[in-house]
């Protein structure tokens, strides 16, 4: 962009260079360092782009000895995981995965559009910056700890939760128990909650930037009219930043598909998927990948790897869209 | 143009559904005086804005007529570190006394902006019933107010085929009326303007002025102006605001009927202002 | 705003002063107070006697009777809570808070609506949910430190930064990070040295130059900083470790892949927020464009790259998956990351929390500590120098 600007900038330079030598030769004598530091910069640039494309042939190839053996069609259909027949699914681990995802949104999203109100709409300002950097640092701390605090500390508290819910409101059928004395922990419900929490920084920041665009004199019309705060937010804020909103939410769930560590310590993993939320027992794609990779055979990691290239192209679809809206919205303004 | 005059003569008649409710008011500020954190910029302000008529609010920028139009339907106290002393009454209740809310008090007292807002997720009669929206107020004819409050506003012949659009496709001048039709939905008894012509064209301009003097007759208007012709124009009776001296809260000078403000001021600041001499 | 106000206000006392003058030198100068007497005599008791109420008055949010109903409301909730605890039977104190919560949310309503209208009262409650959810934030993030510094603090002494663990057995006590201490600062610091150029340089390409190759490589810094840590993993085992050994250099590698995404991003932001006055500045005086980036850009751009990078580094830091994959862990001080497993904080962490000895448990909980306790003194870092710099650009203007 400034590029285009340079150019123009330097022409008159030049031109003026025919009757005053003086200014054209630091011109002439310089581009030269320009055209190092740009092949450098393009060089630098490249690198990305290169490793990029060898990996994704890098992961295809080896990925295709677990999808020879077991059948695509039947690698994406069904739900098995036995590497010494070379039998393969990942179907139940792919709706594991996106039933702890579903359950991280229905907790992270309320929970970070709200954090977002309260930071724009509601906080006194003092207290606008102090609650910024929790979230960044929310954000930074690793989902290591995050497992390490939902397995040892949340799930204590979530299991009579669980328990609740099951007991009161079974007419869900995801929340009814397979049986009466089933486990309640190392749930996919539990796994979702800490996910939820996760996810809840990434929301928050990006709906956040989103909302405050809304100008002022919007805001202002909705309160003149006789609108409280909420009115305004609920005409106002929340319409000009549905599409933000929405993209926010959606590289949330991309975040929560691709969460390994924070899984992996709490779920006890399983192949099949296991739609009863509140019952021991979860599958995830990258949880199974950490926790079987070390002790697996070649042939197995060839599965994982086939089932790891099937989870990032899930998450590349996802956070590119979720980015494409979340550019479209600030564009709009 | 000439459509635009028959809708503001049309605006003039009376109609049965507008009296329902909403009887113009006279509105009293007594010794208001505002601030933005520690910083005063009014004093001790005293005005009465009788029913039915058109106050203008003049004087140099940055004299504080804004900000004591905002204190009028506490708007002011949006603004972070904003304070008031004084009081305002509405037909002698006190609007910023318990029995009332800001959000009652703004729906009595409307109020329509220097730029235009539209709100730009709504289409055009959306925007019309915004207020009632905002309010969760059961809207029984909704075509029928949508229509009425357009004419008062003088939009109704442009906008008739397009209330389905997005209020952003109208033009500026447009969107100001709209703007007005949306706050005379509400029924509000009195309508502050901030300088609600200072975005837009002549033409607009004076669309939005015949508008101004067609609603003068059922609700009370109290408008801030810069321009002196406008003033002039528009209302019966004027307020004269003036910053003395650097840092100083602004006040009002003088005040009384538009004739004798503009042609023989009490005051020789007065004069100097509206002759051009200053501002 | 503030800055119009002024600048406004000058200017009428630059046209004001004739007329001030003309008004000092009247015969009768009428006081502004009498001229309100005109208008209005019917308050003339206001303007005698002293200024009553001219004192700034501040909008109160919440009134008695808010207070009233938040007391009321926390009561009856506690009540229900308590009752509600008893006859089912339940034992969790977050059961119990969710339940006093919920009751007094729905008493706070009905008491508020009975004062006003429906909106009103959505009003209240909105405004109530959404402080809760702001305490509900900060008070998980309370809890979980509180919890790590409860459980890490015992086992952390001197020797956990002497010590490694191919000597400890799993009942024997001693023991310790060293082996991971070291290896962490070594994948870390090699991935920075990678990443900081190659991110700045990129960023300088998207935004500086913006040549033919800006499109695809926006796109595939999009793609890349939703990528999964785990994939991470998972690319530079199938490049690199499949078929050699797993090393510490390969972890730097993965961690690279993760840094490299969003410190470009962020310096491509920051490389925005710069006014293309300041370039257009130096280009006018004859810079060509390298010298321009490299003499006014960066060092303009340094806190905000910096800050990026830090932040870069400390989510790195605490990364996982990926390491699992590459750097593989191991039980002794391996300082050569180029050949052979090597462990860090995280892996070390990992292998010892999922262990079913108390011992092995406490060891996680401090290495968990040391792993926070650097992620935050990088926080706090980035913070200092992204305000500093704040700061130095105020005054300087």
């Amino acid at each position: 962009m400034i590029g285009e600007r340079g150019g123009v900038l330097t022409r008159p330079i030049e031109i003026d260079g025919v009757d005053a030598d003086v200014p054209i030769r630091p011109a002439t004598r310089l581009t030269s360092g320009d055209r190092v530091f740009r092949t450098l910069a393009t060089a630098a640039t490249s690198f990305s782009l290169v490793i990029v494309g060898i990996t994704f042939v890098f992961l295809v190839n080896e990925s295709r000895p677990a999808l020879e053996s077991a059948g695509v069609w039947s690698f994406f259909t069904t739900s098995v995981w036995n590497p010494t027949v070379g039998k393969f699914g990942v179907l139940g681990l792919l709706e594991g995965t996106l039933i702890i995802s579903a359950i991280a949104m229905v907790v992270g999203v309320p929970l970070a559009l709200a954090m977002a109100l309260f930071i724009n709409e509601y906080a006194p300002s003092w207290l606008r910056s102090p609650l910024t950097s929790i979230i960044d640092l929310l954000a930074a701390l690793p989902s290591l700890l995050f497992g390490m605090w939902g397995f040892f500390a949340l799930q204590h508290q979530l299991v009579p939760v669980a328990k609740f819910l099951t007991g009161h409101f079974s007419v869900f059928p995801f929340l009814q128990l397979t049986r009466p004395t089933a486990t309640l922990a190392q749930s996919s419900f539990v796994a979702g909650v800490v996910v939820g929490i996760m996810i809840t920084p990434i929301i928050t920041s990006v709906s956040r930037d989103v909302m405050a665009q809304v100008p002022r004199e919007q805001c202002e019309g909705a309160l003149a009219l006789g609108g409280t705060r909420w009115g305004m937010i609920r005409e106002v804020i929340l319409p000009f930043g549905r599409n933000g909103i929405v993209g926010a939410s959606l590289l949330g769930f991309g975040r929560a598909l691709g969460e390994t560590i924070a899984v992996a310590l709490i779920i006890s993993p399983v192949f099949q998927a296991n739609t009863h939320i509140l019952e021991r027992g979860a599958g995830s794609i990258a949880a199974l990948i950490a926790v079987r990779f070390g002790e697996a055979g070649q042939l197995e990691r060839s599965g994982l790897i086939a089932a790891g290239l099937a989870l990032f192209l899930l998450t590349l679809v996802v956070s590119l869209v979720a980015r494409r809206i979340v550019a479209r919205s600030a564009a709009v303004r | 143009m000439t459509s635009i005059a028959d809708d503001t003569l049309e605006a003039a008649k009376p109609r049965g559904l507008l009296h329902a409710e909403g009887e113009p008011a006279t509105l009293d500020a007594i010794a208001v005086s505002a601030w933005f954190g520690s910083s005063k910029v009014l004093e001790r302000c005293t005005l009465t804005m009788a029913a039915r008529r058109v106050t203008a609010l003049i004087g140099p920028s940055g004299c504080g007529k804004s900000t004591f139009l905002r204190v009028l339907n506490r708007m002011h106290e949006v603004i972070p570190g904003a304070a008031i002393s004084g009081r305002v009454e509405l037909d002698g209740d006190d609007i910023y006394g318990q029995a009332m809310s800001a959000t009652q008090v703004r729906t009595k007292i409307g109020m329509v902006f220097q730029k235009p807002n539209p709100f730009p997720s709504m289409t055009i009669g959306d925007n019309v019933l915004a207020g009632l929206k905002l309010s969760r107020t059961q809207i029984p004819h909704r075509h029928e107010l949508i229509e009425e409050c357009l004419t008062r506003a003088g939009l109704w012949n442009e906008v008739k085929d397009r209330l389905h659009e997005g209020g952003m496709s109208l033009s500026g001048g447009q969107q100001q009326r709209l703007c007005i039709a949306r706050a005379l939905a509400v029924r509000p008894q009195v309508l502050l303007m901030d300088e609600p012509c200072s975005a837009l064209d002549p033409i607009s301009t004076r669309v939005v002025e015949e508008t101004i003097a067609a609603l003068a007759h059922d609700i009370t208007i109290v408008i801030v102006t810069h321009n002196m012709q406008q003033a002039a124009r528009v209302s019966d009776q004027c307020a004269f605001f003036l910053v003395e001296e650097l840092r100083q809260p602004g006040r009002i000078v003088e005040t009384g009927e538009t004739k004798k403000m503009f042609e023989e001021p009490d005051d020789p600041r007065t004069l100097d202002y509206v002759t051009g001499r200053f501002g | 705003m503030t800055v119009s106000k002024r600048r406004a206000s000058r200017e009428d006392r630059v046209v004001d002063l004739p007329a001030l003058e003309r008004v000092g030198s009247a015969p009768v100068l009428a006081p502004t107070e009498e001229l309100h007497l005109t208008t209005r005599s019917a308050h003339q008791d206001l303007f005698e006697g002293p200024p009553s109420g001219d004192r700034p008055r501040r909008r109160r949010k919440l009134t008695p009777e808010d207070h009233a109903a938040t007391i009321l409301s926390m009561l009856a909730g506690g009540a229900v809570a308590l009752t509600l605890r008893v006859l089912l039977d339940q034992n969790g104190i977050l059961g119990t808070l969710l339940w006093w919560y919920l009751s007094a949310l729905v008493v706070f309503y009905i008491l508020v609506r009975d004062r006003s209208d429906t909106e009103g009262a959505l009003d209240r409650i909105v405004t109530v949910l959404i402080w809760s959810a702001g305490a509900l934030v900060a008070a998980v993030l309370a809890w979980m430190l509180a919890f790590l510094f409860v459980k890490g603090i015992p086992a952390l002494t001197g020797g956990f930064f002497t010590h490694d663990m191919s000597t400890v057995g799993p009942l024997t006590p001693g023991g310790g990070g060293e082996h991971a201490l070291i290896g962490t600062l070594e994948q870390v610091g090699l991935a920075t040295i990678v990443v900081v150029p190659v991110a700045i340089l990129t960023a300088v390409y998207l935004h500086e130059i913006g040549g033919r190759l800006a499109r695809p490589v926006r796109f595939i810094v999009d793609a890349m900083s939703g990528l999964p840590s785990i994939i991470a993993g998972l690319l530079v085992y199938t490049v690199w470790v499949d078929g050699r050994s797993f090393s510490g250099v390969a972890g730097a590698a993965a961690l690279a892949v993760l840094m490299l995404p969003t410190v470009t991003r962020a310096s491509e932001e920051i490389l925005r927020t710069i006014p293309d006055t300041l370039r257009e500045g130096a280009l006018a005086l004859g810079a060509p464009q390298w010298r321009l980036i490299v003499k006014v850009v960066i060092p303009t751009a340094m806190a905000g790259l910096v800050t990026a990078t830090i932040l870069g580094i400390a989510r790195a830091v605490g990364e996982t998956a990926p390491m699992l994959l590459t750097a593989f862990g191991s039980d002794s001080v391996n300082t050569n990351p180029f050949s052979g497993p090597q462990s860090d904080l995280p892996l070390f962490v990992w292998k010892l929390i999922r262990l079913p000895n108390a011992s092995q448990l406490e060891r996680a909980w401090s290495g968990a500590l040391v792993l926070v306790l650097l992620v935050l003194v990088l926080f706090v870092a980035a913070r200092y120098v992204a305000t500093r710099s704040q700061r130095k650009l105020r005054t300087t203007r």
